[in-house]
């Protein structure tokens, strides 16, 4: 018997999809308002990081007016306690703020990412170790434990990334470990691994490019984080030695900068870090979505829409005489 | 006068990115008491979506429009307010996979209780003899109401969940898929409760499913549905015997028989997408039988026999002619 | 068909044995109470020709899904023999089992799932081929994808390569799962319900696809599936699954039309004719499979048997040979 063929095959389709084509994350960024001004938002902060100091007015380490001088022509956002111009203080700032916040969080993602990696892949007794010692890690009060390592260390930007760092992992491990164990139970990974492909293989390949837009997600929130908790610990005095955004509020606190009703020593640091985090929070999300092609699709499929009560009903037009 | 009547039924949704998706366009039938009523095509075709929009389930971005009588009565025209008495009282619905939307830590018979009480069928221990009532009507132990779901295997929790959707005594009673995810013997328990339920309580049953034996041995009548409309309705042994719209025919063929000794095979294509204005007979791209007029003219649904339509200019002499 | 094959069974599965452990709470193990375990596979016996097809047939937890799992050595076998091409597979390292997996491809039930969704077709159809080291260059890897999608209807294959799964149909994607798994040009393909995920409109396709894969390329074929109907229809033998065991193998139709084992009569019985007229009595068993761990003493199926007898609570009935029906046509009751 020979079978009977379709006319035409099946998958021949007559609604051929086009393939999307172009940068993901420039789709997304044009689609999405709010993905766009985060990236602005941190776009412009790095740009003030990399040529601020060259473009800064004054020193800022030197006093170049009287103290507490209020904004004003000479001083666009004004003087600090020391008389120190707080735009020259701001620009320079930024790139030490900036740098602690990328590089820690780097540190958090090759540690954490790579500890949940090992521990959602190889399962057993090693992910229950590991584990364990998240959970640890977790339950630590943060801030104690920067301070004593701080102080204990000394203070250097070396040390204050890696502190930091090393306590913002625990997150970017529980939340990559689920997604490996998911992954790594899923059809395409079974077929590999049946197909005889290599565990390296197969963590390169199929599951790491998966964890990737989440691992990128969460570091990109890292950086908020990382950059808060620069702010706390410089603020404690156990911070970067030179001037940061939060050094910055330190001296503001510390020279009763609040008594003295001037705003401009503590407004502009501290509105620079609530922009800085929020910036990367609207960018971790809208890049999580970019690098997902599954959710790109996802408003195409009814299925995707939850049942919920109350659909718009249009009253039908009065039938004559009915 | 049928039990329910559904006439000119369109559900439009407005998808996210603009544009809008004619779901179902234009749809008319009815059930008496006691009949069973099979909906089948292919997924997409609209017959899920329909069956929500009976139940005034869909989401805001749905637009209903059409008339829905139960027992006379418009259920339709009056938007969520008077959806609202009917849903469940006269009309309910066991949603595909019903089986595991049980609430975990709640006893089966507290659940089948909940319906009664929130529409003021029964209370207290009314309202538990009628849920043990209930469950004795769909063969489980009264005594198991004290359990939990997860104590009920597969085909006793789809038992249970159509003991729930009875709970407020339906007239009509909206099957979708109900025994998709279960095994073969399983399905011919439950579709044997749907035939007793049908003779004992007079319940009118509308069977929505992709697996056209099914209807066959259950249903009386059948409509079959593609791209939204109604391809075709009437009785199920007129349709299997002499179907006169092509995609009837070619369901039938790409379905495996027992013991026929036919070729299946498949139909090729994939059905239209519902985005956009369709233009001629919107199965023309995959019939074996299409000819130029299939291409500019939609056909109308007609009657080609006594209870039996179609739509299809095969059956208009009209077209054929000339 | 060579001659040199002819007589070789491609799989040869004698007596396999798979059972899972399940996991004790911390009290019972302090108690020392005994591991228990769920025997998901219980001496299964098996075998399957080049250009054969055999279809596992039974309802879920019947163990037809670990079967193939262990024939693959994604499950470990507690024991019994699996030989691919007279080879014993079951001890195999996992260096000398790559050429065998070679040669054994699995179709998956989801094509949802079963594809990577970052994966091009290009990429999906040729990682098998990057991995077992096949075709040189990349010019002559494009060239064998274009090849493999051809074979499987994926016509004109430029059409399909550049795109996501995301972008393909179900049944459009089950067609890629199958070409990534013939560019290995297997000798035997696993199909574990290949197309109960699809629309009917398209799930004859693949069946066909499959069914003439077999045929032109002497490919032995291994179904899975709950769908007797479609075992009729495509397979040359039919093995029924329950609880672990086959209680009935033989020859597809005779299989269909002279069931021998109780089971067997009561699973037919149950399955939905096309045609209306054909509405025959459906002979329901009570229940449902009881769960492999408990297993009823004698005749595992005695406890919902329609026509069980007391011996039948005693006595474990072994597959053999049906009085009246042809000797290769076999069943697991003492009654026939």
């Amino acid at each position: 018997m020979k079978a009977v063929e379709p006319a035409i095959a099946e998958g021949t389709a007559l609604e051929a999809v086009p393939s999307a084509r172009g940068n993901p994350v420039i789709q997304v960024l044009r689609e999405r308002r709010s993905a766009l001004l985060g990236f602005f938002i941190v776009a412009f902060f790095i740009v003030l990081a990399i040529v601020g100091p060259s473009l800064a007015p004054y020193s800022w380490t030197v006093p170049s007016g009287p103290v507490y001088a209020p904004p004003s022509a000479q001083h666009l956002l004004g003087t600090d306690g020391s008389g120190v111009d707080v735009l020259s203080e701001m620009m320079y700032g930024g790139r030490t703020s900036l740098i602690v916040g990328f590089a820690a969080a780097l540190v958090a993602m090759i540690v954490g990412g790579g500890i949940g990696l090992t521990a959602g892949y190889t399962g057993g007794g090693t992910d229950v170790g590991l584990m364990r010692l998240t959970d640890y890690f977790l339950v630590i009060p943060d801030l104690v434990l920067m301070i004593v390592i701080a102080t204990v260390f000394g203070p250097s930007l070396s040390h204050v990334i890696l502190v930091i760092g090393l306590l913002l992992w625990t997150t970017t491990a529980r939340i990559v470990r689920s997604q490996v164990k998911s992954i790594r139970e899923r059809v395409y990974v079974r077929r590999a691994r049946s197909l005889g492909a290599s565990h390296r293989r197969i963590v390169f390949q199929h599951i790491l490019p998966q964890v990737a837009p989440l691992l990128i997600a969460t570091t990109v929130l890292t950086i908020a984080y990382a950059i808060f908790d620069e702010s706390a610990l410089a603020f404690l005095g156990v911070g970067v030695p030179g001037v940061s955004w939060g050094t910055m509020l330190e001296h503001a606190f510390e020279r009763t900068a609040m008594t003295e009703g001037a705003w401009w020593a503590f407004v502009p640091p501290g509105l620079a870090i609530g922009l800085v985090v929020v910036g990367c929070y609207l960018m971790g999300q809208a890049i999580e979505d970019a690098l997902n092609p599954r959710l790109r699709v996802a408003h195409l499929s009814i299925h995707s829409w939850r049942v919920r009560p109350a659909g718009r009903v249009v009253a039908p037009a009065e039938e004559p005489g009915g | 006068m049928s039990l329910l009547r559904v006439e000119d039924l369109h559900v439009r949704f407005d998808l996210p990115h603009g544009g809008r998706l004619h779901a179902v366009q234009g749809v008319s039938f009815g059930v008496d008491d006691g009949e069973r009523l099979g909906l089948v095509g292919e997924s997409g075709c609209g017959k899920t979506t329909a069956l929500l929009a009976l139940m005034g389930l869909l989401p805001p971005t749905a637009e209903v429009d059409g008339h829905v009588e139960i027992d006379g009565v418009e259920i339709l025209r009056g938007g969520e307010d008077a959806m609202r008495p009917s849903r469940w009282t006269d009309i309910a619905m066991i949603f595909q996979g019903a089986m595991n939307a049980f609430n975990p830590v709640k006893t089966v018979g507290s659940q089948i209780v909940e319906p009664m009480e929130f529409h003021g069928i029964a209370t207290g221990s009314a309202a538990k003899d009628q849920a043990a009532e209930l469950l004795r009507l769909v063969g489980i132990q009264p005594s198991a109401a004290d359990r939990y779901p997860h104590e009920f295997s597969g085909g006793m929790r789809q038992r249970a969940a159509i003991a729930m959707a009875l709970a407020c005594n339906p007239k009509v009673l909206l099957a979708d898929e109900p025994t998709t995810a279960l095994d073969v013997m399983v399905q011919a328990q439950i579709l044997q409760l749907l035939v007793a339920l049908t003779k004992e309580l007079g319940l009118a049953v509308i069977l929505v499913t992709h697996d056209l034996p099914l209807v066959t041995q259950v249903c009386d009548r059948a409509v079959v549905m593609y791209a939204g409309r109604i391809a075709e309705s009437g009785p199920v042994d007129t349709l299997f015997h002499d179907p006169r719209h092509p995609y009837t025919r070619l369901l039938f063929e790409a379905t495996p028989d027992l013991t026929g000794d036919v070729d299946v095979v498949s139909i090729p294509g994939a059905p239209p997408r519902l985005d956009r204005e369709l233009v001629g007979c919107p199965f023309e791209p995959r019939c074996d039988r299409a000819f130029d007029p299939c291409k500019v003219r939609t056909p109308a649904l007609m009657d080609v026999a006594v209870n039996h339509e179609a739509a299809c200019h095969l059956n208009d002499a009209t077209v054929m002619a000339g | 068909m060579s001659a040199s094959v002819v007589d070789a069974e491609l799989l040869e599965v004698r007596d396999l044995v798979v059972r899972y452990p399940i996991r004790r709470g911390l009290l019972a193990a302090l108690r020392r109470e005994p591991r228990r375990f769920v025997s998901a596979v219980d001496g299964v016996s098996l075998s399957v020709r080049p250009g054969e097809m055999l279809a596992i047939v039974g309802e879920s937890g019947c163990g037809k899904t670990s079967t193939a799992q262990a024939i693959l050595r994604m499950v470990e076998a507690e024991s019994g023999v699996v030989e691919v091409e007279g080879r014993d597979v079951t001890h195999l390292g996992a260096a000398d089992l790559r050429p065998v997996r070679r040669i054994m491809q699995m179709v998956y039930q989801d094509p949802y799932e079963s594809l990577d969704p970052r994966f091009r077709v290009r990429r999906a159809v040729e990682e098998p081929m990057v991995i077992h080291g096949i075709g040189g260059s990349k010019e002559e890897r494009e060239r064998l994808v274009l090849e493999a999608l051809d074979r499987v209807d994926l016509s004109p294959p430029d059409l399909f390569v550049d795109r996501y799964p995301h972008e393909l149909s179900g049944g459009q994607r089950q067609r890629v799962a199958i070409a990534a798994s013939l560019v290995l040009d297997p000798k035997l393909l696993l199909a574990d319900e290949p197309v109960s995920m699809l629309d009917v409109s398209v799930r004859a396709g693949i069946l066909t696809l499959l069914d003439r894969l077999r045929r032109d390329g002497d490919m032995g074929v291994l179904m899975i599936t709950h769908d007797l109907s479609t075992a009729a229809h495509f397979a040359d033998r039919i093995a029924v699954m329950y609880l672990g065991r086959i209680v009935e193998e033989g020859p597809a139709r005779q299989v269909i039309r002279a069931p021998q084992h109780p089971y067997t009569k009561a699973l037919l019985s149950v399955v939905p004719k096309r045609d209306p007229r054909d509405r025959t009595e459906p002979q329901i068993l009570q229940g449902e499979t009881p769960n492999p761990v408990d297993l009823p003493t004698g005749c595992r199926f005695h406890p919902r048997c329609p026509v069980a007898e007391d011996r039948c609570r005693t006595i474990d009935p072994e597959l053999h040979a049906a009085r009246g029906a042809g000797e290769d046509h076999r069943a697991a009751c003492v009654l026939v």
